[in-house]
């Protein structure tokens, strides 16, 4: 099972993404942001970072980079793809998900180890764990202010598409403690938080990041 | 060479943390009566003639600004 891991000019977290595919028992593919072919992967990570330095807005640049193309095309057609901070803005950017990011409330760059609440255990990214389940991974940015519409955050919670939740305070001002959120399919997911960060013992908080990296596993052979 | 002028704003019901800081920061420099602040973003662009408005439109809604968080305004300057 491959899982392609988009490099961008300025991703930071491409390779930590990579691990944790590793760690998780599967075969990473690093891709690259100006080469259109996906590889033959399974499902696709686009990681975090400041890809194109955030310039217009963090992940405006990178949306129309010749590797997306691809992946909003595979999308749109049931490939499994997470994005990891700069990658779920890019995922909002490319309108794969609903909703922007947007500077945190309080101005601050927010780091630290985050709970959260799985709230859709249906996505290709969180199959394996419970719902209700809650995790501790790393969260670090400084625009994961989660905004839509009133009446979009309305379907999203309808149709239960957050899929994780900020559980034990709001690290960005977040609308509703939205921390991700999937399309309508289960098959994109994105969110801020860092489960790459959050796969081994001796640098992580917890494991519990994991569980992404093993359901895509699950999800791609069934 | 036409000047276009591409102002981008966030909607008026997105939250803007950096206007609020500035405005925050005004009565601290003695600046009173100010009572609202918004931040955002001026383009310039130099384009060949014809300028073909409806196109440039379309570079602004594509790129420049974000639909779901921004609006923006479009002038073509006078020579």
């Amino acid at each position: 099972m491959k899982i392609g891991v988009v490099t961008f000019p300025g991703s930071l977290d491409d390779r930590d993404a990579r691990r944790a595919i590793r760690v998780a028992g599967g075969e990473p593919v690093a891709l690259w942001h100006g080469d259109a072919t996906l590889r033959g992967v399974d499902a696709v990570v686009l990681p975090g970072g400041f890809s194109y330095g955030d310039y217009l807005r963090c992940g405006a640049i990178a949306r129309f980079a010749p590797v997306m193309q691809t992946v909003i095309d595979r999308a749109g057609r049931g490939l499994p793809v997470l994005g990891i901070c700069n990658g779920f803005q890019i995922l909002c950017e490319s309108h794969l998900l609903p909703g922007a990011l947007t500077r945190n409330a309080h101005l601050h760059f927010r780091n630290r180890d985050q709970r959260l609440r799985v709230e859709n255990t249906a996505t290709s990214w969180t199959s394996g764990y419970r719902q209700g389940e809650e995790i501790v991974v790393p969260v670090k940015n400084g625009e994961g202010c989660f905004v839509a519409a009133p009446d979009v955050l309305d379907r999203l919670e309808g149709e239960g598409r957050v899929v994780v939740r900020y559980a034990d305070g709001n690290p960005n001002g977040s609308v509703r403690d939205i921390a991700g959120i999937c399309n309508d399919r289960g098959n994109v997911v994105g969110l801020m938080p860092h489960p790459e960060h959050a796969v081994e013992k001796l640098t992580g908080p917890s494991i519990d990041g994991l569980g992404f990296f093993t359901s895509v596993l699950t999800a791609a052979v069934s | 060479m036409p000047r276009v002028v591409v102002d981008v704003m966030l909607k008026p019901e997105i939250l803007d943390p950096q206007g609020s800081a500035i405005l925050g920061a005004l009565p601290r420099l003695g600046f009173d009566g100010v009572r609202s602040v918004r931040q955002g973003k001026h383009f310039e662009l130099e384009v060949d003639e014809p300028v073909d408005e409806a196109r440039l439109r379309e570079l602004a809604d594509t790129l420049l600004a974000n639909s779901v968080i921004e609006e923006f305004t479009l002038q073509v300057m006078p020579l």
